[in-house]
């Protein structure tokens, strides 16, 4: 009798084991159809234009549309390359982020090494909260402030350097001139946002290590030189890596809003470039090609800046 | 800690807080001497006569841009594209989050959308590729173009994602147990644990939202359709370097060109100011936020 039971109770468990991939499949449909909404977005406004990019190697006229084009090979590619001062492009655009970087970096952790050592909160967060407003203001906006207070005739800043006896510099119309500002503005923008992010890190690290230094009898220095720097180590070098992934950024944004013909000799990136020709000029191959090359060589960047991240700062996505 | 303080030190922490003291006004400088600029007259701007607070204090700026039809039909589509905005991002990013917040035995297939959304983070077909698939797809000159080719802001996305493998597996397990699926599970159980999660993504994707200009630019046809920012920057930026049209100035000789443009620059930046508290009050969670991993 017992033995019937047991008997009737495995074939029970039997039979809804074999359709159990089929309900666990049921059971995860709601899944896939959550993502599907947003898959088929990114798919039609993501993917869509990867394949688009074929128009990169076409003779692309929009009357025939991307499928009656004629093919061009490396035409276009060719026809920049061979176009006087492309490579003065290239060299700004990298010239430009790595100084954005470089600056970028030291400069947020000179300051939140610096705020680390005040006692006073209220003060802390003045501080913190005047540092960071400009990082949500548009360019648009700060673009305009930049005109007017940079402005050679009325600007606030050569009115200073006028009462010191310095005559104007028409800063966003020279061209020895132009990348300082666009540096110091970008800086300006963004150094208290990551101020912040280090600032964060920092009160990570293990009060008991700072204990233990004192009673090595290291001073406040000291203390910042073998505690608060190797605390702050990984995320200095996870921002580092980061940053390399965007050597071929160098702020459309800011120097579109900025930048005039004077300084295209300095100024002219590869972002600005690609809209010149592409939406002003309607050379939209020609444009493609620049656009695909920058995202070809970007794509290799990041991935190595991910994959760099990801050893050396134990980073993953997610 | 007790700690003496030696000469040297009290030097640093004096030093310390007038450089920083410094360097935080310094940051808002620019900001404070152009609002002045905009209160005050056009002949003392021009002349340059106002440093940080106005001069001949006037509201003549504000009327004559808050007069100005082009700048409210800006406004409005603005609101549009923000309100229309948030709603397709938020719900996407909720709805692309959760799945792929699930382990890879708990959700086959996971790893590979995980990727094809990743992808869309390192590269893109460029600038004229996407402009001919908005025009192909007829939302050009439409809120939607503003608003589709981002509609699935992958930094949020995975920003949420963290935070939603950051909450107990056993509430999960609990809601399935009760017999919840996929949906209830999400909205009855994810949603509300992710209250300050949700906030701070709202927050960010609005902001996003207000700052933008250049889709504006190139996706609408016909300027009566630019959100505000893409109005400024015809407005404030291009003006500078472009000559103006004879009628503008004509209009432009009634008022001066540098008051007229503060004025704008300011109410283009008023609603950040406003949530600018909140924004400082979630930005901290943001941050922690990204990092909550297991």
């Amino acid at each position: 009798m017992l033995n019937k039971v047991t008997e009737d109770r495995i074939a029970i468990v039997e039979s809804a084991a074999k359709p159990a991939k089929k309900r666990a499949w049921k059971f995860q449909l709601p899944l896939h159809l959550m993502i599907l909404p947003g898959l088929l977005l990114i798919l039609v406004y993501s993917y869509g234009p990867m394949l688009g990019a074929i128009i990169a190697f076409q003779d692309f006229n929009p009357a025939r549309g991307i499928f009656d084009s004629e093919w061009s090979g490396l035409d276009n590619i060719r026809y920049v390359m061979a176009l006087p001062g492309s490579f003065q492009i290239i060299w700004n655009t990298l010239i430009i982020a790595v100084m954005k970087i470089v600056v970028g970096l030291i400069v947020p952790i000179v300051v939140a090494l610096m705020l680390n050592e005040v006692r006073k909160e209220l003060f802390k967060r003045t501080v913190q909260t005047l540092v960071y407003l400009p990082h949500f203001l548009s360019w648009i906006i700060l673009g305009g402030v930049l005109i007017d207070i940079l402005s050679p005739s009325y600007g606030i800043v050569n009115q200073m350097l006028n009462w010191f006896g310095i005559d104007s510099i028409y800063f966003l119309g020279s061209n020895d001139w132009f990348r300082p500002v666009l540096v110091t503005s970008d800086v300006w923008k963004e150094f208290g946002f990551n101020t912040i992010v280090y600032l964060a890190a920092l009160t990570g690290i293990n009060p008991t290590l700072y204990e233990a230094a004192v009673i090595d009898g290291a001073n406040r220095w000291k203390q910042t030189l073998y505690v608060t720097l190797p605390g702050m180590a990984p995320i200095i070098i996870l921002t580092a890596t980061l940053a390399l992934g965007q050597v071929l950024n160098a702020g459309f944004d800011q120097v579109y809003n900025l930048y005039s013909p004077q300084v295209y000799e300095t100024g002219d990136i590869i972002d600005t470039f690609v809209y010149r020709i592409g939406i002003v000029d309607a050379q939209y191959g020609v444009a493609t090609a620049v656009g695909l090359f920058k995202s070809v060589v970007s794509l290799i960047l990041l991935s190595t800046s991910y994959f760099l991240a990801y050893r050396f700062a134990n980073y993953r996505i997610f | 800690m007790v700690e003496r303080l030696t000469i040297s030190r009290r030097l640093f922490i004096g030093f310390n807080y007038i450089f920083l003291a410094l360097l935080s006004i310094l940051c808002i400088l620019p900001l404070v001497h152009v609002l002045a600029v905009s209160f005050s007259s056009s002949s003392a701007a021009a002349a340059g006569y106002v440093k940080l607070w106005p001069v001949e204090f006037t509201l003549e700026s504000y009327k004559y841009v808050l007069g100005k039809e082009e700048f409210f039909e800006s406004i409005l589509m603005t609101i549009k594209r923000v309100a229309v905005g948030l709603t397709v991002n938020m719900v996407l990013t909720i709805l692309v989050a959760y799945p792929l917040s699930k382990e890879v035995n708990k959700f086959r297939g996971r790893t590979i959308y995980a990727w094809v959304f990743v992808f869309t983070m390192l590269f893109n077909g460029g600038l004229i590729p996407l402009y001919m698939m908005v025009k192909y797809t007829g939302i050009l000159d439409s809120v939607w173009a503003l608003v589709l080719p981002q509609a699935v802001p992958i930094f949020n996305m995975i920003l949420l994602l963290n935070f939603f493998r950051g909450l107990p597996k056993e509430l999960e397990e609990a809601a399935f147990m009760d017999g919840a699926g996929h949906w209830t599970t999400l909205w009855k159980v994810y949603v509300p644990l992710s209250a300050p999660a949700l906030a701070t993504i709202t927050l960010f994707t609005m902001v996003f939202h207000w700052n933008s200009w250049f889709d504006g630019l190139i996706f609408m046809n016909s300027p009566h359709n630019y959100p505000l920012q893409s109005y400024l920057q015809t407005v404030v930026i291009q003006q500078n370097f472009t000559s103006a049209s004879l009628e503008t100035i004509a209009e432009l000789s009634k008022i001066s060109d540098r008051t007229f443009k503060s004025a704008q620059i300011f109410l283009g930046s008023l609603p950040i100011l406003l949530v600018y508290p909140f924004l400082q009050r979630f930005f901290m969670k943001g941050i922690v936020l990204g990092s909550v991993k297991e």
